[in-house]
């Protein structure tokens, strides 16, 4: 039964910054990841990562843009520590090696980003993600005595001491089928967002929102799951992702006449508005029959000189390429608002602390907020640095203060029925689970996406549950040890439903307009009955439903205009 | 929507059989990609059907495949042109001649008149665990460790960023651009023939960090991985690597710069590589035309310097050569005055003023050519030029966007 005392689960940004920073603590430090660390969704982020270093700028600002861009839903509280401890963290990844953009004096230079008032986004590229999580990787290797890696270990439950704390975790190794408990004083989820769950979506494969649906059936409470980033700019079809940034270098959005129609929607931030505003407004366009056939606008970055382009857009031009069959520095390319993340997941503290003591949360795992609802460009990789880096650090000083607890090892035997329960169902004795993962990602991106009323989601709704239903016979193909993607994909389906579920329960249930939730059957945002967060906690029924203050330290909600 | 079929070279370690080909019969739209096709089998037929994947976008570096002998990714790959790849090829029941007897499974093995199917296999030079999965640790990672593969810059870190030449963070982005998919390792030809071979993507890494001026170790690094036998001069210049390499990061010439570095260093290159170089620069200045003999010379034993006072090694390689210039001297093949150094004729002198302002252009335009940063085309220097006249025509609508 292997033991740390701090055991990370998840190797993106969040997970690789919480055991760094538990183990500088002096802890012993586990980090379990289903894939190869260096495989994470962290990857992704493209477009940069915000602090307020430059001089002129300041956290106050920032922390105006972030709140202002959450629809007034995210804590300011949290925010604050977000965005204070900003700049020392980008220096702090810079002291590292992270190889950023520098200006012509040789100092970090900045790019713009939407919704900001600065131009504050500090860049690798459109590598950003990557640079970083490679570099932070490179630490965990530096520090391999005190950091012991779990790579490709797949985890499929929390496991709880008798007094109802976090003590372990039930894990597989996917080489080879072991099943083991692990044993730690403080778990860290940080397994990334939920995007799996809707189809298209610019998330990886890998994003079944696995944290959040362990830390919700062992009793942790959940927040804000209604509130899901439709991004402006991904591949029709595909769901690719086309960076920010993009827009950030001075890329235009047309319809099919050619009209910049941002002006009539944003007029003063016009493509940099926030994502939502933007995401709306392309729906809008598309809605209304000024899109092209294929259910697009068009993404403009002929306009941006060929030689930025290749040096800051470079990723950008190879998707295109790639994948689109388009060369962006010669035309315009196809692109509709997608799926991209999730702002709510498991309710924690300004410390990753969720509800069940010893376990905490971080990155897009969790809800802390900082988001609200709806997420500015470039602070997701500033969310899982800071909060990864706050975790680890309160989660080594709980292991420090606390002595190992032992977990029953029913939890263990239970996995393992359900698993035996698996590998039992004969071919043919339901649906197979790719079909369930497909009717399940086409329903939600259907109705419960950009623009939603009750009648659809509660439709949504009702699917997922027949859904959850259907999963309990569909059966698998493989029945081996070695690599069973087979069963863990059955596994991932189960969290995704439990996901699905919430995301409907919320959206039904916030009957406003706010940051990404737009109902069209409550076109207003209203401060006086729902400024507030939104708590799902799992009961047999379902989930059960309470609400919880918006902490408002020094900006009062306005009237958000880009 | 087209149909293909993939032949995929699989492999079930639990059921006691060996590698098999199997194929399926995908229905999707030309502009997909392999991997989506594979995916699609995997659904639809059989949930066994092994393969590391996730971002499918060539950003995560899951997915390391060769498809029709090419290592690449699976996502990358779009499947309508892997077919016309397949097409193009001769005798396509499989491509690696040794494993081309195993046998065939699936529907489908009679196609004949649809094309060739499209052949999936495994990354090379790596085990193999099940189907398309390999075995990345035991070979690629342990040599990625083997590189130091972290910063250690000098002493404390400043209060504020390090500041240094912005064109180096540029430079060193190229090998930060690289995702560990492990394509390049897979068709590297000098692994095959070491396995001990540090290898392309460990090079490309540890470029990385000889060519960060963050970094306090640079001389160790290179010393390091010039006096490893399966170092820096390991690699034969094949080419594979680039070809391979999804993300343009070109291992190749990131361990050619090494080698450049460990040249400036004053580090002895066991093949001669650098001084060769330079001697080749040195006798075509002089003369236009190739003297060998003087080029052998130079390599071992450069300048006057070198010819008064040669190396202990000098002295050995050039003797060693001597026997490569009495064979063709007993056949005729080269007059004795071809074969004494310098006695070699050079150009006349109209047009040594040629070679001469070829070697003034190139050192007036001394500077890398980086694929990462330059762009696949070269016309973009044209492009440029154009979208500066138009920008400097228009930038007071340019800025009244931005301030409305």
């Amino acid at each position: 039964m292997p033991s740390h005392d701090v055991l990370v689960i998840g190797a993106g940004l969040a997970g690789q910054r919480a055991a760094l920073a538990a183990a500088e603590e002096g802890v012993s430090v586990g980090i379990i990841s289903k894939v190869h660390p260096v495989r994470s969704h962290s990857n992704a982020a493209q477009g940069g990562i915000n602090a307020a270093l430059n001089p002129g700028d300041s956290w106050e600002s920032h922390a105006f843009d972030t709140i202002k861009g959450s629809d007034y839903l995210g804590d300011q509280d949290a925010v604050e520590v977000m965005t204070r401890e900003a700049p020392e963290e980008i220096l702090h990844l810079e002291h590292l090696g992270v190889t950023f953009h520098r200006n012509e004096e040789g100092k970090l230079g900045t790019r713009a980003f939407g919704g900001a008032s600065a131009a504050r986004t500090y860049y690798v590229a459109d590598i950003t993600g990557q640079a970083i999580m490679h570099v932070l990787y490179e630490q965990l290797m530096k520090y391999s005595e005190q950091i012991a890696r779990y790579e490709e270990w797949f985890c499929s439950s929390l496991a709880l001491d008798e007094n109802g704390e976090c003590c372990g975790v039930v894990t597989r190794n996917v080489a080879d089928g072991q099943m083991e408990l692990f044993t730690a004083k403080s778990v860290i989820l940080c397994t990334g967002g939920n995007g799996q769950v809707w189809r298209p979506t610019t998330n990886a494969l890998i994003c079944t929102g696995d944290g959040i649906a362990m830390a919700y059936r062992a009793g942790a409470k959940l927040m804000d799951m209604e509130m899901i980033q439709y991004h402006p700019t991904t591949l029709a079809g595909k769901g690719f992702l086309i960076t920010e940034g993009a827009r950030g270098e001075g890329a235009h959005l047309l319809n099919a006449n050619g009209e910049r129609f941002m002006e009539k929607y944003a007029p003063n931030k016009m493509e940099l508005a926030s994502r939502d505003v933007v995401s709306r407004a392309e729906q809008t366009e598309i809605n209304e029959g000024r899109g092209f056939p294929d259910g697009t606008v068009a993404l403009d970055i002929t306009v941006v000189p060929k030689k930025r382009v290749h040096e800051a857009l470079r990723e950008i031009v190879l998707v295109g390429r790639d994948f689109a069959g388009v060369d962006i520095t010669r035309e315009p390319i196809h692109i509709k608002p997608g799926n991209h993340y999730t702002m709510g997941g498991v309710k924690t503290d300004i410390d990753g602390r969720t509800d069940i003591p010893g376990l905490y949360s971080a990155g897009e795992t969790a809800c802390v907020s900082v988001h609200g609802g709806n997420r500015l460009g470039a602070n997701s990789l500033l969310d899982t640095l800071i909060f990864g880096k706050r975790s680890g650090r309160d989660a080594a000083a709980r292991a420090k203060r606390n002595d190992y607890t032992r977990p029953s090892k029913k939890v263990l035997e239970d996995e393992e029925n359900l698993i035996a329960d698996l590998m039992s169902r004969e071919k043919g004795s339901g649906r197979r689970i790719s079909e369930i993962k497909l009717e399940l990602g086409q329903t939600m991106d259907g109705k419960v996406a950009v623009f939603r009323d009750e009648a659809g989601i509660q439709e949504a709704l009702e699917i997922v549950k027949r859904l959850k239903e259907e999963a309990k016979t569909a059966y698998i193909d493989d029945h081996g040890s070695v690599f069973n993607q087979d069963l863990i994909a059955a596994i991932e389906l189960g969290y995704m439903l439990d996901n699905a579920e919430c995301t409907c329960v919320a959206a039904l249930e916030r009957k406003e307009s706010r940051g990404a939730q737009y109902r069209t059957d409550y076109p207003e945002r209203n401060d006086e009955e729902w400024l507030k967060h939104i708590d799902l906690e799992r009961t047999d029924e379902g989930p059960e439903l309470s609400y919880s203050e918006v902490t408002i330290t020094q900006w009062e909600p306005q009237e958000r205009t880009y | 929507m087209a149909e293909y079929t993939i032949k995929v070279r699989r492999f079930q370690p639990e059921s006691g059989e060996g590698p098999y080909w199997e194929q399926f019969e995908v229905d999707l739209d030309p502009s997909l990609s392999v991997l989506d096709g594979l995916l699609q089998a995997k659904d639809k037929e059989d949930g066994s059907l092994a393969v590391r994947c996730s971002c499918r976008a060539a950003i995560c570096g899951s997915c390391g495949m060769k498809v029709n002998g090419q290592s690449t990714l699976g996502c990358k790959t779009q499947i309508g042109e892997a077919q016309e790849q397949a097409d193009k090829m001769v005798g396509a029941t499989g491509v690696s001649a040794a494993v081309a007897d195993s046998p065939i499974r699936g529907e489908g093995s009679d196609l004949g008149s649809a094309g060739n199917p499209i052949v999936i296999e495994p990354m090379g030079n790596m085990p193999v665990i099940k189907d398309l999965i390999t075995d990345m640790e035991s070979t690629h990672w342990t040599k990625i460790r083997r590189v130091t593969p972290w910063l250690l810059p000098h002493g404390e870190p400043p209060e504020r960023e390090y500041v240094v030449d912005p064109e180096s963070m540029i430079d060193i982005t190229q090998s930060m651009a690289c995702i560990q998919c492990g394509a390049c390792v897979s068709s590297c030809l000098s692994m095959e023939a070491d396995p001990d071979f540090i290898g392309p993507a460990a090079l490309a890494k540890a470029y990385r960090f000889v060519g960060d001026p963050r970094d306090a170790e640079t001389q160790e690094r290179l010393h390091d991985l010039a006096e490893d036998p399966h170092g820096i001069y390991d690699c034969t210049h094949c080419f594979s690597c680039i070809d391979a390499c999804p993300k343009g990061v070109a291992p190749m010439d990131q361990i050619m710069r090494l080698r450049r570095k460990a040249g400036e260093e004053g580090i002895e290159d066991p093949n001669a590589g650098h001084a060769h170089e330079m001697a080749f620069v040195k006798v075509i200045e002089k003369k236009g035309l190739l003297d060998e003999a003087l080029l052998v010379q130079e390599s071992y034993a450069p300048g006057v310097k070198g010819k008064l006072k040669p190396s202990k090694r000098g002295l050995t390689e050039t003797i060693k050569s001597l026997p490569t210039i009495l064979r063709p001297l007993r056949k005729r093949k080269v007059k004795l005055r071809q074969a004494i150094p310098g006695l070699h004729h050079g150009l006349p002198k109209d047009e040594m003023n040629d070679v001469k302002s070829i070697y003034k252009h190139a050192e007036e335009h001394n500077e890398e050519f980086n694929l990462y940063i330059k762009g696949e085309e070269g016309e973009l220097a044209e492009d440029d030029v154009e979208k500066g006249i138009e920008r400097s025509t228009e930038p007071a609508g340019q800025e009244a966007d931005s301030g409305q």
